[in-house]
C-alpha cells in the first residue's frame, strides 16, 4: 500500500476505526490482566496435558505488547483463555476491570494465523458480516466498511470473493473486518505466519498504522523474533511448555515507526537478547516433541 | 461452448444418430426398440392427448415428498450425528453397507404396514435418499475450518446462528453433493417401486405397457423420464457450478 493511506488515514482520523477520540495512550491503566492463568487440557491417554502457566500478566491501554515462544509452548492457548475462545483451568482474566468467564467480550477482536474469510462472501460482506450481526444501521456499515477497505488497499476487490484474492489480501480482509468493529483489544495469532517476507514487512508497516490510527492495545502472537523486535512497545517471552512468560523486555521505540527501524543498531540487540532467552527453550521444545531438528 | 461441452454434445447425438439408422435399418428390430425420433413423436402425442397426466403428477409428486423428506431427514439426522461423535462411531459401519441392501425385497413387507396405497412408495424413495444427505451432511459439517467457528464465537454468535450463517454456507458444497444424490436416488426408488407393485404412476405405467408389448408407449414414457431427470439434474449442475466458482472450485 502507498503512503498516500497513511495520509488519508490521518485525514479521516476519528471516523474510521477509531471509537472516540483516545486519552493519548495512558501507558498507567491496566486495560487487560491475567493472574495465575493455568490451562491444562485432557490427554489422548486419559492424563491430561499441561499446556500453560501459571501465566501472570497485565497490558496496559494503548500499549503494542508481543509474545515470542517456541513452537507448542502455548501462546495460542494463552490468546485464547485472553480472548474468553477457550476458559482457564485456573486463574483470573480481567478485560477493562471485567471478568473473561469463557465467552468474548464485546470490545476484544481477534485475527487469526488460519485464513478466516467467509469463501461465500465478497471482500465487502465479509468485512460487514460483523457489524450486520450485531444490528447496526445500514448507512454506518457502509461508512465503516467503505473506509476499511480504502484503509487496507481493497479498493478494486470490493466485489470480489476470497478465492479471486492472494493470501495477503484475504489476511488484509480479515484485518479489515476485525477493525470495523472498533475493539479496543486486538489479539492476532500469528496473522502473518502464511506470509512470504517481503508481505510480512509491508503488513507489519499497515499494522502499526493500524495501531497509531485505533489507539487500541494490541497483543500479537508470534514465532518471529524481528517481527516482534519490529511492531512492539515489549515483549514477553515464554518458555516451553507448560508456557509461562520467562522475560519481559521493553524496546523503547518511538510511536512513530515502520519497518526501517530494523536497520537501528538497537533492533539487532532486542533480537539477539530475545534468541538469548529463547534458544534454549527452543532446544527443549524440539527435544520434548521429539524432533531431529 | 467449451470444447468439452462440444464433445459431449456431439456423442450424445452421434449415439442417438446411430440408434435411429440401427433401428430404422432393420439391425435392431422394432420388437426390441423403436428409433428415437418415433419415441419422441409418441411422448408429444401422449403428453398432448393428457392420458398419462394423472400418472405423472402422481410419480412426480411421490418423488418430491421422498426427495424432501430425505433432505430434510438427512440433514437432520446428519447433524445430530455429526455432533455425537459415539453415536457417530457406532452407525458408520452400518452407514458404510447401507447401499448393500436390497429395498425392495422389503416392499412387501412396507405394504402390508402402510397398505398398498403411495406411503410405501415414498418411502422407498426416501430410504434410497436419505444415507446419502446423511453422509454428505457429516462431510460437509467435518471440513468447516475450526477457525470460521471460532470467528463466528468472536462475533458472538450463539449456537443457532452460527450454524445457519456459518455452518450452512461452509458445508454448502458437501451439501449440494448430498441434494443431488437424493434427487436421483428419490426417483430411482419411487419409479423402481412403482414397477413393482404399484397401480399407477409412471413406473407402474412402463410395467404396463412392457407387459402389453406396447413399446411406443413404454419408450415414450422412458424418454419422458430421461429427458425430465437430465433436465432437474442439470439445473442443480449449473446451481453447483455458480456456487463453486464464487470459492473459486
Amino acid at each position: 500500500m502507498s503512503g498516500s493511506v497513511v495520509d488519508m488515514a490521518a485525514a479521516q482520523r476519528g471516523r474510521g476505526f477509531a471509537r472516540e477520540p483516545k486519552p493519548g495512550g495512558d501507558m498507567a491503566e491496566v486495560h487487560a490482566e491475567l493472574t495465575g492463568v493455568k490451562r491444562v487440557y485432557p490427554g489422548a491417554d486419559g492424563g491430561s496435558v499441561h499446556a500453560l502457566g501459571p501465566v501472570d500478566l497485565k497490558l496496559a491501554r494503548g500499549e503494542f505488547y508481543s509474545v515470542v515462544g517456541p513452537s507448542g509452548c502455548g501462546k495460542s492457548t494463552l490468546l485464547d483463555v485472553l480472548a474468553g475462545l477457550s476458559a482457564p483451568t485456573e486463574g483470573s482474566i480481567l478485560f477493562e476491570g471485567r471478568e473473561v468467564a469463557g465467552r468474548v467480550p464485546p470490545g476484544i477482536g481477534v485475527v487469526f494465523q488460519e485464513d478466516a474469510s467467509f469463501p461465500w462472501l465478497t471482500v465487502q460482506d465479509n468485512i460487514a458480516f460483523g457489524l450486520r450481526r450485531a444490528g447496526t444501521d445500514a448507512a454506518e456499515v457502509d461508512r465503516r466498511v467503505s473506509y476499511a477497505i480504502g484503509f487496507m488497499g481493497l479498493k478494486d476487490f470490493r466485489k470480489a470473493y476470497p478465492a479471486q484474492l492472494s493470501g495477503g489480501m484475504r489476511q488484509r480482509v480479515c484485518i479489515a473486518r476485525t477493525l470495523v468493529m472498533q475493539p479496543r483489544l486486538i489479539l492476532l495469532d500469528e496473522p502473518f505466519g502464511a506470509l512470504d517476507a517481503q508481505t510480512r514487512l509491508l503488513m507489519g508497516d499497515e499494522l502499526l498504522k493500524l495501531w497509531r490510527e485505533t489507539g487500541a492495545t494490541v497483543m500479537l502472537i508470534t514465532h518471529a523474533l524481528d517481527e516482534a523486535a519490529m511492531l512492539s512497545d515489549r515483549i514477553g517471552v515464554m518458555s516451553a511448555r507448560p508456557g509461562r512468560l520467562i522475560a519481559d523486555i521493553r524496546t523503547e521505540w518511538p510511536r512513530e515507526r515502520d519497518s526501517r527501524i530494523a536497520a537501528e543498531e538497537s533492533f539487532g540487540a532486542i533480537t539477539s537478547r530475545l534468541w538469548g532467552l529463547l534458544r534454549d527453550e527452543t532446544v527443549k521444545a524440539a527435544g520434548m516433541s521429539g524432533s531431529s531438528r | 461452448m467449451k470444447r468439452a461441452t462440444w464433445i459431449r454434445t456431439l456423442v450424445v447425438i452421434g449415439f442417438v444418430l446411430l440408434l435411429e439408422g440401427l433401428c430404422r435399418w432393420g439391425v435392431i428390430g422394432r420388437m426390441t426398440m423403436i428409433p428415437p425420433s418415433e419415441m419422441a413423436d409418441q411422448l408429444w402425442k401422449l403428453l398432448q392427448s393428457g392420458r398419462y397426466n394423472g400418472h405423472i403428477f402422481e410419480t412426480l409428486g411421490n418423488v418430491a415428498v421422498a426427495f424432501v423428506s430425505a433432505v430434510v431427514g438427512g440433514f437432520v439426522i446428519g447433524s445430530i450425528l455429526h455432533s455425537l461423535p459415539r453415536a457417530r462411531r457406532a452407525i458408520d459401519p452400518f452407514l458404510a453397507t447401507y447401499y448393500a441392501i436390497p429395498f425392495f425385497a422389503f416392499y412387501p413387507l412396507l405394504v402390508v404396514i402402510f397398505g398398498l396405497n403411495a406411503a410405501p412408495i415414498i418411502l422407498i424413495g426416501f430410504l434410497f435418499g436419505v444415507v446419502a444427505m446423511i453422509i454428505n451432511t457429516m462431510n460437509g459439517l467435518d471440513r468447516i475450518p475450526r477457525v470460521l467457528i471460532k470467528t463466528a464465537r468472536v462475533n458472538g454468535l450463539g449456537p443457532l446462528r452460527t450454524a445457519w450463517l456459518i455452518k450452512l454456507p461452509s458445508a454448502a458444497p458437501q451439501l449440494f453433493t448430498g441434494i443431488k444424490l437424493a434427487i436421483a436416488y428419490s426417483f430411482i426408488g419411487v419409479i423402481a417401486a412403482e414397477f413393482i407393485m404399484s397401480t399407477s404412476g409412471l413406473g407402474y405405467s412402463i410395467a404396463y405397457a412392457f407387459n402389453n408389448f406396447d413399446n411406443r408407449t413404454m419408450y415414450a414414457l422412458m424418454l419422458f423420464i430421461i429427458t425430465l431427470v437430465t433436465i432437474v439434474n442439470a439445473f442443480f449442475h449449473v446451481w453447483e457450478r455458480r456456487i463453486m466458482a464464487r470459492r473459486g472450485q
